[in-house]
Parts: C-alpha cells; structure tokens; sequence
C-alpha cells in the first residue's frame, strides 16, 4: 500500500530574521522539496502616492529616501532627474559629479550591506561585521557632506543641499586606498570559502531567457548574463564620460545565474564604483551647487517616465503633473518589487534551506516593495 | 568563574538586597527581539555591529520572542503587522521591555499625516518602556536609550511601597 501524502503549507516570515524586513513566504512543501513560494507582501505599506499627491514637488524627496532605504542617495538621484527632466532645468556639472561620486559610493554601501548579510543568513557571521566595518566610513563621507547617515534629503531638484566638504576628497581617496585591499580580504573570506561555494553554486539558478521574461534588473539580471546596465545602455547624468566595465555572471562556481554568480556580480561592481568615483574625483569641476535651484518646483502639464540603475536594479518614476506645484501621481517601477516576483520559479525543486540562499541574493528591500 | 577563580583562601558570602541582585541580573544581559520593520532596522544592525558593538552591553539579538527580554519596535508599524507585533510581545516571557525606535514607532513620524496604513504609534497595541527619537535615531541614540531603559531597571523593586533612596 504506498502512503498518502499531502503538500504542506508553511509560512516563513513576516518576522524571520532572513527575509530582510517584512515579507511573509508561503511555501508549499513535499516533504522538504519546495512545490511553490508564494510572497505576501503589504506589510511595509507606508503609502508613498497617497503622500505624493499632497506634497509639493521638493517636499516629495525626503519620501523617496524611504523606499529604498539602503540606496537613499540613488532614489534622491532618480526622482530629482525625472523633474529635472521634465521642467527641462540644466544642472551644473560640479553637481553631476558630485551626484555619481554619491550615487557609487551609496551602491558600495548597499552592496556591502547586501553582502554581508547575505553571508550571515546562510551561517558566515564573521563577513558581516568586515562589511560594517568599511560601511561605516561610508557613511561618515555622507555626515560629513549633509548631516544624516541613512536619509539624506541631499540631491534636490536642480542641485544639492550642501557642496562638498573639504575633507571629502580627501577622505574618499583614503577610503579607496583602504577599501580594495579590505575587498580582496572579504573576497578570501567568503566568495571563495567551499562551505559557501557548496551552499551558492548551482543553486536557484535563474536562466537569462528567464530573467528577462520576469522583467528582472540589476544585480539579478547581470548574474545571469545579461549585459544590460542603464548606466551605460541608457545614459542618465554623466555616465557616458566614465570608463567601466559591466560584469557579468559566468558560472565560475557552477551554473551562470546562480546564487553564487548574483554575489559575485555585486563584489565585482564595487570594484568598478570604485573605478568611477576615481575617474570622477580626479575631474570634478569647481562650482556652485545650488545656482540652478528653482525657486519655485511647477513643471508643465505633462508626464515622463525616467529610470536610473540602482545598486538593486532599474528605478523608474513615472511622473505625471498637472501643472500644479503637486504632483498629480509619482508611480515607482521598484527593482526590488518586480525581482522578488520570480522567487516561485527559482525555488522549484530546492530545499527549504536554499529558500534563504535564494532570497538573499535576489537582494530585496521591503521598503521599496511595498512603498 | 574566570578571574575569580581560586582568588579567595576562605569560603566569601556577598550581602545584597534581593532588588540589586535581580536589577543587576536584568539590566546586565538584555537579549534583544530583533524586530527590524524599516530603515530603523539598518541603523540597529549598524548598533550591533562593529563600531558601536551593542555587545558590550549585553544586548545579544535573538530570532525568537521567547528567548528575549526586550524588543525593539526599529521602523514603521503598519495596520497588517500590528496584529503580529502584539502576538510577538505576548510571546516574550515576563519580565519583559520595549523600546520604540525612530519617529515612526513612535508617533507615526513622517506617515502621521496621510499614512492611511500607518499605525501612530506602537504604545497604541504594547506598553512601551523607552522612546528613542529620530529618523532615523544614530546608532549612539540607540545606546542611550538603552542605558535608560537600564536606568529603568535598576530601580525596579519587588516591595510594594519602596522607600526612594
């Protein structure tokens, strides 16, 4: 007589400790393979359009630093871009600059974050605290320049709150000195450990016809292959004037688009932001910060989408004005939001554990999903 | 017993009061729920990590509520997750605290005006001990409000009507 047996339904989250915030996941279970995963999301809910439409077009920033709140600098970026944009304002080129130099040094810090917990959730506590640590100085380049840590309300619309500081040069160039060695030490402790290579490689392994079908961006994509980086297939700012290369996953470990190649996509990213904020210290032009700041933010009638690549993947805002000093509707295409979505088709087949490997290299922000 | 091993030639009694001891047996080992909702949740991994290391102070972050003594309620508190938090605490065995990280947990903060999905505050469904102001609060306001729920404890007391000292 074979024995009955019946999927089992089990809920990983909304408070677990590897799913990076507020996310619940179904998991429907065969003994311990994984049948499907189901995300449930809406617990992070902060209602981000609702405080657009009443907000003033500058009002809306500080709003935009919560959503992904480990790339505050990059949300900042990409909104005051989209208005930029559409009120057809010229910014100066000092501003440009020191918006890469901030925007390469959030997507170091990010990753870093991204990286180390992704080590902790899969039981390599050491990491995390080596990713600390070089954050840490990261943000102290960013206190010193604006005052917050984690929120900064610094790129507005047509400029930014405060000019450098005099030691940031300085201090950026110390970081970088200090940070490619510390790289090579994270890279010794943790991409190439076998405890590791055995828990990432050739695991959740996402095909790029795949992630390409999902609408997958960033990280993710790239993980599997995909040459595609707004940055350089559609230039925003100045990215045009600075030489860096896309990485891409390989399969070094494994299969390309696993879980290994998805982190090691991220560690080789640092490196070329680094490679950029170089390029960009050593021509950053004097100026004024604040001169193409209008005094009053009322663009014209009409709508834009505009995208920028974030350290999690494509950001977009779409925008709509009325002609009005509010907005009428700021839509967010959130990377975090669309890459979770192919969680079900990659943990298919795998066991529970792997479920927690998965996830964190999709690298997910709840703020950003549930805005 | 580490450095106190073999140190003394005769057997030692400690004279205390039963409130020290048990004060002193709290304040010094507060595991702490990991309770990470949003932002605030950063700059509390950025407290327990290097730089600030909360581990000097005893705090040890826990996944479980029922091996913790405190929670700290770190980022937005949303209508559907007030529900869990609630269940959460009452999980945690007694005696048991809360602090309230950031302006969102505590009152709502920037979401208090339009958040149709915001609770305004988290003392509205669990008593809180310590409120810790900021959006977010730095890692060093985290501390402080630590030693004051520290400060809290220590003069906690089993008698009914404790003479203040």
């Amino acid at each position: 007589m074979a024995l009955k047996t019946e999927e089992m339904v089990l809920n990983m989250g909304p408070q677990h400790p590897s799913t990076h915030g507020v996310l619940r996941l179904e998991l429907k279970l065969e003994g311990e393979i994984i049948n499907d995963v189901i995300p449930h999301i809406g617990y992070l809910h902060r209602c981000f359009e609702k405080h657009a439409e009443a907000m003033t077009y500058p009002q809306v920033i500080p709003y935009t630093d919560r959503l992904d709140y480990l790339a505050s600098m990059y949300n900042e970026f990409g909104y005051a871009l989209a208005i930029e944009r559409l009120m057809g304002i010229e910014v100066p080129e000092r501003v440009e600059y020191i918006r890469v130099i901030m925007g390469e040094f959030q997507r170091i810090a990010s990753h870093l974050v991204a990286l180390g917990t992704y080590g902790a959730d899969i039981g390599a506590f050491t990491p995390f605290l080596f990713c600390f640590r070089d954050r840490e100085r990261i943000l102290h380049l960013f206190e010193i320049t604006c005052g917050a840590r984690l929120l900064y309300n610094y790129i507005w619309i047509g400029g930014l709150s405060h000019d450098l500081h005099p030691d940031f040069i300085r201090k950026s160039k110390e970081f970088i000195k200090d940070f490619r060695p510390n790289l090579k030490e994270l890279n010794e402790l943790l991409t190439y450990n076998q405890i590791f290579i055995d828990r990432t490689a050739n695991v959740g392994i996402l095909p790029a016809e795949t992630a390409i079908n999902y609408g997958i961006s960033g990280p993710s994509l790239r993980g599997s292959g995909v040459k595609w980086d707004i940055r350089r297939n559609d230039p925003y700012s100045i990215y045009d004037k600075f030489d860096f290369e896309i990485p891409v996953g390989t399969g070094e470990k494994g299969t390309a688009g696993d879980c290994w190649d998805r982190y090691y996509v991220r560690i080789r990213e640092m490196e070329e932001s680094l490679k950029i904020i170089e390029q960009a210290i050593e021509q950053i032009p004097q100026g004024d910060v604040s001169s193409a700041i209008p005094r009053r933010v009322k663009p014209p009638a009409g709508q834009i989408y505009s995208r920028v690549e974030t350290p999690r993947g494509e950001l977009g805002y779409f925008i709509i004005s009325d002609g009005s000093v509010n907005p009428q509707r700021v839509k967010v295409r959130a990377p975090s939001f669309v890459n979770l979505e192919v969680i079900g088709e990659l943990c298919k087949g795998h066991m529970v554990a792997d479920v927690i490997a998965i996830l964190g290299s999709i690298d997910i922000v709840l703020g950003e999903i549930d805005r | 017993m580490g450095l106190l091993d073999k140190q003394f030639t005769d057997e030692n009694i400690i004279i205390t009061k039963v409130d020290d001891l048990l004060n002193w047996a709290r304040l010094s080992s507060l595991w702490q729920m990991g309770f990470g909702l949003a932002c605030c949740a950063i700059e509390m991994m950025a407290t327990s990590a290097s730089h600030y290391d909360f581990d000097r102070f005893g705090v040890i972050p826990r996944p479980s509520p029922r091996q913790s003594d405190v929670i700290i309620i770190s980022g937005t508190v949303t209508l559907k997750m007030a529900l869990r938090i609630k269940r959460l605490y009452e999980q945690m065995p007694d005696p048991k605290y809360v602090i309230s990280m950031g302006s969102c947990s505590n009152s709502g903060g920037p979401y208090w005006e339009h958040g149709y999905h915001v609770l305004k505050g988290v003392d509205r469904v669990i008593p809180v001990d310590v409120y810790v102001p900021g959006c977010p609060p730095r890692p060093e306001a985290l501390l402080e409000g630590l030693l004051k729920l520290q400060e809290k404890i220590r003069n906690e007391s089993l008698v009914i009507n404790k003479k203040s000292a």
